[in-house]
């Protein structure tokens, strides 16, 4: 019988011995993408979040230490929301114009 | 004699250091693939510039992290955004033209 052409199945997650999924691998390479951009995001805040609120290090974490890093951690996603939110509206305004 | 190209950096790149590769290149001959991959691409420059504008501007707009962002700081941060992309289209505008003036470049890169 008649071969289905090779390469039409995108997706499809069906056997074909070996045949790699496109599919499968643009999802793991989002999830990849999405696990990287987290850390980075955790990174950046425990930098700034350890500036803005440990002083001189004692031998603990102390209670309004705890506090204000937990009050930072909010304040770095707000902050990093609208930076996000004014980025796309300045590219879409640059779009607009072009 | 070759003459070294440009870096490829499009005019309306907002000063990502990172000249992404065609896409042609990677994802072999697949155009799912292809787009996938500029898509992708475009998508993880804009996170890196929110990233680093974050920090940047935490730095200028943040005092110390209260109960919400109030809208000194918020204001603080659009603006922090839109001189960031104007310094960058500054540069990049400047640096083009003292390069049309000068040929500095071009001639310490030819052959």
């Amino acid at each position: 019988g008649m071969e289905s052409s090779f390469g039409s199945d995108f997706g499809s997650g069906g056997g074909g011995g070996g045949k790699l999924d496109p599919g499968l691998i643009m999802e793991q390479v989002k999830v990849q993408i999405a696990v990287a951009n987290a850390q980075e995001l955790l990174q950046r805040m425990t930098d700034k979040c350890f500036r803005k609120c440990i002083g001189k290090p004692g031998g603990a974490l102390d209670n309004s230490e705890q506090k204000c890093i937990a009050m930072c951690m909010d304040r770095y996603m707000d902050s990093w929301n609208t930076v996000s939110r004014a980025y796309n509206s300045r590219l879409q305004r640059e779009r607009a114009n072009m | 004699r070759s003459r070294r190209g440009g870096t490829g950096r499009d005019r309306g790149d907002t000063g990502s250091a990172m000249d992404a590769p065609s896409a042609a290149g990677l994802g072999g001959a697949d155009p799912q693939l292809q787009r996938f991959i500029e898509v992708e691409t475009q998508k993880q420059r804009f996170q890196q510039l929110v990233h680093q504008m974050t920090e940047l501007c935490w730095e200028k707009c943040m005092d110390k992290p209260g109960p919400k962002l109030d809208s000194r700081a918020e204001t603080c941060f659009v603006n922090c955004v839109e001189r960031f992309i104007d310094t960058s289209q500054f540069i990049l505008n400047r640096l083009e033209q003292t390069q049309k003036s000068k040929s500095a470049f071009s001639e310490s890169l030819s052959d």
